[in-house]
């Protein structure tokens, strides 16, 4: 498919948002060739956000989730079909049934998957689970429905504390076990972190910080509790491991592409990388499974497992898969995600962990209404706010222009508080992941290889 | 042409009031255009935009700088309703009074109105009868919204009539009428508010002895998290509702009326279709917004806004209507589209001053349009433009009277 | 017909709820709740919601891929 011919062959392994939204973006985009997604799951592409949230409340079915199409696609679906390999050369993907299918152009959209509890005999335990599939939700929802004793939460980030958080709407009791010194730290810094602590406590969760689940114990081959690295032994007939994703990359091993445990490596354009850092011309990658260079951000390479980033990436890339090299554009929208747990709704744009230090510019903790923005140098780079949304644009301008750091006062609701470190931990120190990994380095937190004569 | 330091004199002009728009045109060549009076008017989409999302924008008339003070609107006594004042404390009150109207609390509250909402719309076009002339205004833009307020907030059938006079004069007091002594009509207003926030007061005690399931019985009785109103709080923000619930929906009703006569295929189109009315309601919202600007802003610092400095304490003017027409953000924006796509329009604000009925507002407007696009058979204006209120912010017509042929269903 | 609403996009103005409270609901004061399976009944209401949105972030459609499986 040589330069912006309309036809040709375009396969898009992935049929979740990030690919369901590409494939939107390429027909709307006058794309007129043969258009096939391929997907490991069976079920047709499903909106994730609620599973953690409607469907663990038992408010919402975990089949009843399905994305609404912005138009016709007229494509072939090849679903419940995993891709386990690519050839690059003969332009080919392979899929687990056999089919080897052709491609002028390729999206690798294939996201992540639950981190699996890493004993295999503890993680067979009947009342194991792992929440990221529709399936998972299911079975989860129902196992809530019947009543356990104790829900233990490994891993304290977003989807650990949201189902936290469902876990406790539903009165049932629950321990949260978190590595790190507080929830949303790895995502947030110290100062969300802290009032996350605060809230969760408040909300009846056990919550143990600076611990780790050291042993899962059984009986009959059903969970019944876990040891902890203090010692403490807890009773618990449910455990969902919420320690994070691991990106579905295993499938391009040996192809040479710049993939791997971090994702796919791409350029401002979505084109792959390969292992020597040379741009392919035909390969694009979208959404949690890609790695991408940010401006904002010292054009280090991030990845956002967002569902914002899935679709706009996504975009972006079917537009420039199908579009000759000036017509192409760069992936440049500034990372934003949410979280809604206990009650609250927790909002972020830019990238707090890409930071030093941290302000509460308007309400406070105390009031659980409050936004906190973030600087690095000297200039605004994030914010996040708690059930404070209406004004999160006026903090998202300010990053775009890289305004100063603090943000000037004048806010009717600050307080006066000072600028403090924003103290994001290392992400090798937690459980649950920082959901942003700045793939480069931290700005105060290089890994050891990296330091100067290290 | 005049020079842009006028602009809001001329705006304000009651000879401007039948089409304000070529100067809001000239006001957004200017983006920002300071006037003579040290104010400062804004009528560019994206500024207006930023500017009701900037926590340094105060709603709060205590921040107006001295010069720009009104002693009127800082009167002792009675507080300021959550319109007029900033997080948290407009969190608080906007938060208490939320609770009674619409979600978490109450979500179901202004959906169940519907049924009753379109009999009392059915009524008054019975009233119509087989009169070959009708005015819109007064046969029914007026009087549906009035007693839809009522009925929600439990006003008594018996008392809307004197509310309603009561309405009119605080709303008189907001008109910015130059070169003429504007102390009468504001003192009339202050009075007339005064005494009707003392009625609300006293129906409120009522409602605490003996409850009923309106919203001023809830408002009265309920004590949620954050505790209860207090009496003069509660009266300021009853009386609040009770003004902004009906004065600025007949606009939106009867300028829909008007806007939709003027364009007869889209009235025609509206007809045959009507799933295509909530999109020709917000349409309207964006082409004919029945606040035309927000005169109460002040900025809590210097700021900056497309490339002008705006010192802390002065008057800032956001001109919704001419930011609702800015070519940078609708395509074709002088083009009435009922249909049109991304109409993120500015009709009900935005950010956390976000017009409060507007739910309630586009219920009135979906049920009135649709009920008077079925009774008008043959509809014509009778005179175009139509006499217009004094009022340059809540702008609409006085009067509107058509000609139709008589029966139609 | 399924929805699905960006929540980056949403400010929590709720009109959607007030609109369809069937379908939306409020989660506290500002987190927002859908069903994205919409009830028969319940699509005129949605599609009200969706012009109403004041910041454009509700998307209603027929089922993407339904029937591909």
């Amino acid at each position: 498919m040589p330069g912006d011919a309309p036809g040709g062959r375009i396969v898009v392994v992935g049929a979740s948002l990030a690919g369901l939204r590409a494939a939107e973006a390429l027909r709307d985009g006058g794309f007129t060739g043969e258009l096939t997604l391929v997907g490991d799951e069976p079920d047709p592409p499903y909106d994730r956000p609620p599973l953690s949230k409607g469907v663990l409340l038992g408010r919402t079915r975990a089949d009843a989730c399905g994305l609404p199409s912005r138009r016709p696609l007229d494509a072939r679906w090849k679903l419940g079909v995993p891709a386990t390999g690519l050839d690059p050369l003969a332009k080919q993907v392979l899929l687990a049934d056999g089919e080897r299918l052709g491609f002028d152009r390729l999206l690798i959209a294939t996201g992540t998957r639950a981190r699996p509890w890493p004993d295999p005999g503890e993680a067979a335990l009947d009342g194991m689970f792992t929440l990221r599939t529709s399936r998972d939700a299911e079975r989860l929802a129902e196992r809530l429905d019947a009543g356990p004793r104790r829900v233990l939460v490994i891993g304290a980030g977003f989807t650990g504390s949201e189902i936290a958080s469902g876990c406790r709407e539903r009165g049932l009791a629950v321990t949260v076990v978190e590595r790190g010194r507080a929830p949303l730290i790895g995502a947030l810094g110290g100062t969300v972190g802290a009032f996350a602590t605060e809230l969760q406590r408040a909300h009846g969760v056990d919550l143990r910080c600076g611990v780790t689940v050291t042993s899962l114990t059984g009986h009959d081959g059903r969970l019944t509790g876990a040891v902890l690295s203090d010692g403490e032994r807890i009773d618990a007939d449910i455990a969902v491991v919420a320690l994070g994703a691991v990106r579905n990359t295993e499938w391009l091993a040996g192809t040479g592409l710049a993939a791997g445990p971090r994702g796919v490596a791409c350029d401002a354009g979505c084109r792959v990388f390969d292992m020597y850092g040379i741009v392919t011309d035909d390969i694009f990658v979208a959404g949690d499974v890609a790695r991408f260079p940010h401006p904002l951000y010292e054009y280090q390479l991030l990845a956002l497992e967002h569902w914002g980033n899935a679709v706009a990436q996504a975009e972006t890339a079917a537009h420039n898969m199908i579009s000759r090299g000036p017509d192409r554009r760069p992936h440049l929208t500034v990372p934003a995600f949410w979280s809604s747990q206990f009650g609250l709704n927790i909002k972020s744009v830019g990238v707090p962990t890409f930071s030093d230090q941290v302000v509460i510019a308007q309400g406070s903790p105390g009031e659980r209404r409050l936004v906190a923005v973030y600087g690095y140098r000297g200039r605004v780079t994030a914010a996040v706010t708690v059930n404070r949304a209406k004004w999160l644009e006026y903090y998202q301008h300010l990053i775009e222009t890289a305004a100063p750091f603090p943000p000037d006062p004048g806010a009717a609701d600050f307080d006066g508080s000072e600028p403090v470190p924003s103290d994001v931990p290392d992400p090798r120190v937690l459980s649950h992941g920082p959901t942003v990994y700045v793939t480069g380095h931290l700005p105060l937190l290089r890994p050891p290889s990296r330091r100067p004569g290290g | 042409m005049s020079s842009p330091e006028t602009l809001f004199r001329r705006i304000t002009d009651y000879a401007s009031r039948a089409d304000p728009y070529p100067l809001y045109a000239e006001l957004r060549e200017h983006g920002v255009a300071r006037q003579e009076d040290g104010s400062y008017l804004v009528g560019t989409y994206d500024e207006i935009a930023a500017l009701l999302h900037d926590p340094r924008v105060s709603s709060d008339p205590h921040s107006r700088a001295e010069p720009f003070r009104d002693p009127l609107a800082l009167q002792e006594g009675m507080p300021v309703s959550f319109i007029g004042q900033d997080d948290p404390e407009h969190d608080r009150l906007r938060r208490l009074a939320m609770r009674h109207f619409g979600p978490p609390h109450t979500p179901r509250r202004v959906d169940a109105l519907q049924g009753e909402l379109v009999r009392i719309a059915e009524e008054l076009a019975d009233g119509f009868g087989d009169k070959e002339r009708l005015d819109l205004v007064d046969d029914f833009a007026f009087p549906l919204p009035v007693t839809v307020i009522c009925r929600l907030l439990g006003v008594p059938p018996g008392d809307v009539q004197q509310v309603h006079v009561w309405a009119d004069t605080v709303v008189a007091g907001l008109d910015f009428t130059p070169d003429e002594d504007p102390e009468p009509r504001r003192r009339a207003s202050l009075e007339a508010r005064a005494a009707m926030g003392r009625y609300l007061g006293e129906l409120a005690e009522e409602r605490r002895r003996r409850p009923t399931d309106d919203m001023l019985s809830a408002l009265a009785n309920d004590d949620g998290p954050d505790g209860r109103l207090t009496q003069p709080e509660l009266m300021v923000t009853s009386v609040l509702l009770l003004i902004a619930g009906h004065e600025t929906t007949v606009n939106l009703i009867s300028n829909g009326m008007l806007t939709l006569m003027r364009h007869p295929e889209a009235f025609e189109k509206l007809r045959a279709d009507p799933t295509l009315m909530p999109g020709a309601v917000e349409e309207l919202l964006r082409y004919e917004p029945p606040v035309q600007f927000l005169p109460q802003r002040t900025p809590l610092a210097d700021i900056e806004v497309g490339g002008v400095t705006v010192p802390k304490g002065s008057p800032l003017i956001l001109v919704l209507a001419a930011g609702n027409r800015d070519p940078r953000r609708f395509t074709d924006p002088d083009r009435f589209d009922i249909t049109r796509q991304d109409n993120q329009h500015l009709g009900f604000g935005s950010g956390v001053h976000n017009c409060f009925g507007a739910p309630l507002a586009r219920m009135e407007t979906r049920v009135a349009l649709t009920t008077l696009l079925a009774r008008l058979v043959g509809p014509r204006l009778l005179q175009d433009p139509p006499e217009y209120r004094r009022s340059p912010v809540l702008r609409g017509p006085r009067h509107l009277p058509v000609a139709r042929t008589p029966g139609g269903r | 017909m399924h929805v699905v609403v960006d929540l980056n996009r949403c400010q929590g103005y709720a009109q959607c709820v007030f609109l369809a409270p069937e379908v939306f609901e409020l989660h506290g004061e500002e987190a927002l709740m859908y069903s994205p399976e919409v009830p028969e009944d319940q699509r005129e209401k949605v599609l009200r919601a969706v012009a109403a949105c004041p910041v454009q972030a509700v998307f209603a459609g027929e089922q993407a891929g339904a029937g591909a499986g």
